[in-house]
């Protein structure tokens, strides 16, 4: 009887998140148009060499995707941490890192899913061809979800801070780094060998490992900041 | 911490910040002697008393200090870690001492086997830098030593902040392992490590001086660890000093606050 | 004796660059420790001392 009372909550969790999003539709969309000026600037920056685009291409959506998650870092726990909810949350029945999986679900789909369907638009730009673009999808859709589990533990470190909107990327980066190499790889090796690479079983293992660790992480720093 | 609690056991007692500032001075000096005695050594050797290698030439004495930057670098973030989970498991006032005190010290040492190393890969192997695994890693933990920093400096409650610094040392720490094992898994301008289960891969001539530099250093990183972490212990004792000066002056407050140790809002405090 | 060779200048580099970050290190940690002994010293001056010294006002403070 446990288990469902924890999924139901759980799903209170993500459904606010969700409707919060809606109302307040105008981070996702800000989120968006950052992503794709990024797919904007850099051919304006680097030249019209289609080939050397192409080639890039990987790398600029990665480098976009991360840069627009670390962006989009402010309101998964800062306007829950000045409300309260975050407070109530600590009582709820289930635990606090059960309650930071669900937000950092919610934060992915709300965040991430939306950066990965535009992708087409990027790829359109920056000359794209079907296999890279196909790999590079799913490289994304197999790393994002890393990006926005540590993503979530820097916001939840700076959750306190007055400047912690800028304070949290900066902490992310560095780890972040390894996705960022391992998601470009698997992008490049699979469009070249139509067949998964070690780098793509690295980058689902990074989300994984992420994805098990980070709650923990996550409801330590949130409690430590409640005190 | 009131001055009534009796330490429950030899590791309290000794662990008491009170209690650590009495100890801990007879070990200045005899560290800083040694640390200067190993230095000496470990320099002569390296410059004067050693062969150049067989291949690298006279290259190598860059080695005696860039492996002991390097090695230290990352010893240094295990010391960090270990008192990372002291200060969250049992919520240790010199943990949380001992973690800000070695962040600059590790940051530095990070960016001198960064610095070093860079020089010895251009006449050694021909470039100041290539993006492989533990060069890549090492950039990384370096980043996060400044990262932390940062964020000392940013938290104003900083028995607060300790915990919450302790969480993402943590995090960071998975770095660690990554920078042993990434000579490993990528192929780059890294060797393979020196020390092998078999024994040393490199002649005993080479192995002298960097030994004795490795140690040298390591003395000069618990020296200064220790003097910082005495300077963070007075910092707090004046930053709470300064705050019960300014709620007594102030009138009205009152005077049985327990200011002894902890460190609450800075009111005109020094934060660095 | 050292042979002068080409790495020579990359070798020379690299200690002067950790000498020199070694002293400013050095220096900092040393610096650092001296102000905060001199808040102390004048926060005693000013007359605030510890709870702990009201109550033994023959206990030194033992610092460096």
């Amino acid at each position: 009887m446990r288990v469902f009372l924890i999924v139901r909550i759980f799903m209170i969790v993500i459904g606010r998140d969700l409707q919060l999003a809606i109302k307040n539709g105008g981070t996702t969309v800000t989120l968006l148009i950052f992503y794709l000026s990024i797919g904007v600037i850099m051919p304006i920056a680097i030249g019209p060499d289609k080939e050397m685009l192409a080639g890039l291409a990987p790398a600029i959506i990665w480098v976009g995707a991360l840069l627009s998650t670390l962006l989009g870092l402010d309101r998964l726990f800062v306007s829950d941490h000045e409300d309260g909810t975050l407070l109530s949350l600590h009582h709820a029945n289930i635990s606090m890192a059960s309650i930071a999986l669900a937000k950092i679900i919610a934060h992915w789909l709300i965040t991430a899913l939306p950066l990965i369907l535009i992708t087409p638009l990027l790829a359109i730009m920056l000359f794209m061809e079907m296999p890279v673009f196909l790999a590079t999808m799913s490289a994304l859709l197999l790393g994002t979800p890393a990006l926005t589990a540590l993503g979530a533990i820097g916001a939840a470190v700076a959750v306190t801070l007055k400047r912690g909107g800028v304070v949290a990327p900066i902490l992310i980066l560095p780890l972040a780094i390894p996705v960022l190499i391992f998601g470009v790889s698997a992008a490049n090796n699979f469009a070249a060998n139509m067949v998964s690479s070690s780098a793509t079983l690295f980058l689902a293992a990074l989300s994984l490992l992420t994805i098990a660790f980070s709650p923990f992480a996550i409801s330590l720093a949130l409690k430590a900041a409640q005190e | 911490m009131t001055p009534d609690n009796k330490p429950k056991n030899w590791f309290s007692a000794l662990a008491h910040p009170g209690k650590f500032m009495r100890w801990s001075r007879y070990f200045i000096w005899p560290l800083i002697i040694l640390t200067a005695i190993s230095f000496a050594i470990g320099l002569w050797f390296a410059l004067f008393n050693s062969p150049p290698d067989y291949q690298m030439g006279e290259t190598v004495r860059i080695m005696y200090i860039h492996v002991p930057n390097a090695w230290l670098s990352q010893m240094v973030y295990s010391i960090m870690a270990i008192s990372a989970i002291g200060s969250l498991v049992w919520r240790h006032p010199l943990a949380d001492v001992a973690m800000k005190a070695a962040a600059p010290l590790g940051a530095a040492f990070t960016a001198m086997a960064l610095f070093t190393g860079s020089l010895w890969g251009r006449p050694a192997w021909g470039t100041y830098w290539e993006w492989d695994g533990r060069m890549t890693s090492t950039l990384v933990l370096f980043l996060i030593y400044l990262g932390l920093i940062a964020l000392w400096n940013t938290f104003s409650d900083q028995s607060k902040g300790a915990r919450i610094i302790a969480v993402f040392t943590l995090v960071g720490a998975i770095n660690i392992p990554i920078i042993k094992f990434s000579v490993d898994w990528w192929n780059g301008l890294h060797q393979p490590s020196i020390i092998k289960a078999d024994g040393l891969s490199m002649p005993a001539e080479l192995y002298t001086p960097l030994l004795i530099m490795t140690l040298a250093f390591t003395l000069l990183f618990f020296t200064l660890h220790l003097i910082n972490m005495r300077t963070e212990v007075l910092r707090r004792r004046a930053n709470s000093l300064e705050r019960q000066h300014v709620i007594a002056s102030s009138g009205g407050a009152s005077t049985s606050l327990d200011v002894t140790n902890t460190d609450l809002d800075n009111k005109g405090g020094d934060n660095d | 004796m050292i042979e002068f060779e080409a790495g020579i200048i990359f070798i020379i580099a690299s200690y002067v660059g950790v000498a020199l970050v070694l002293s400013l290190l050095i220096g900092w940690v040393w610096l650092n420790s001296n102000k905060q002994k001199a808040r102390l010293v004048d926060l005693e001056k000013r007359g605030i001392h510890r709870r702990s010294k009201k109550n033994n006002p023959d206990k030194t403070e033992q610092t460096l």
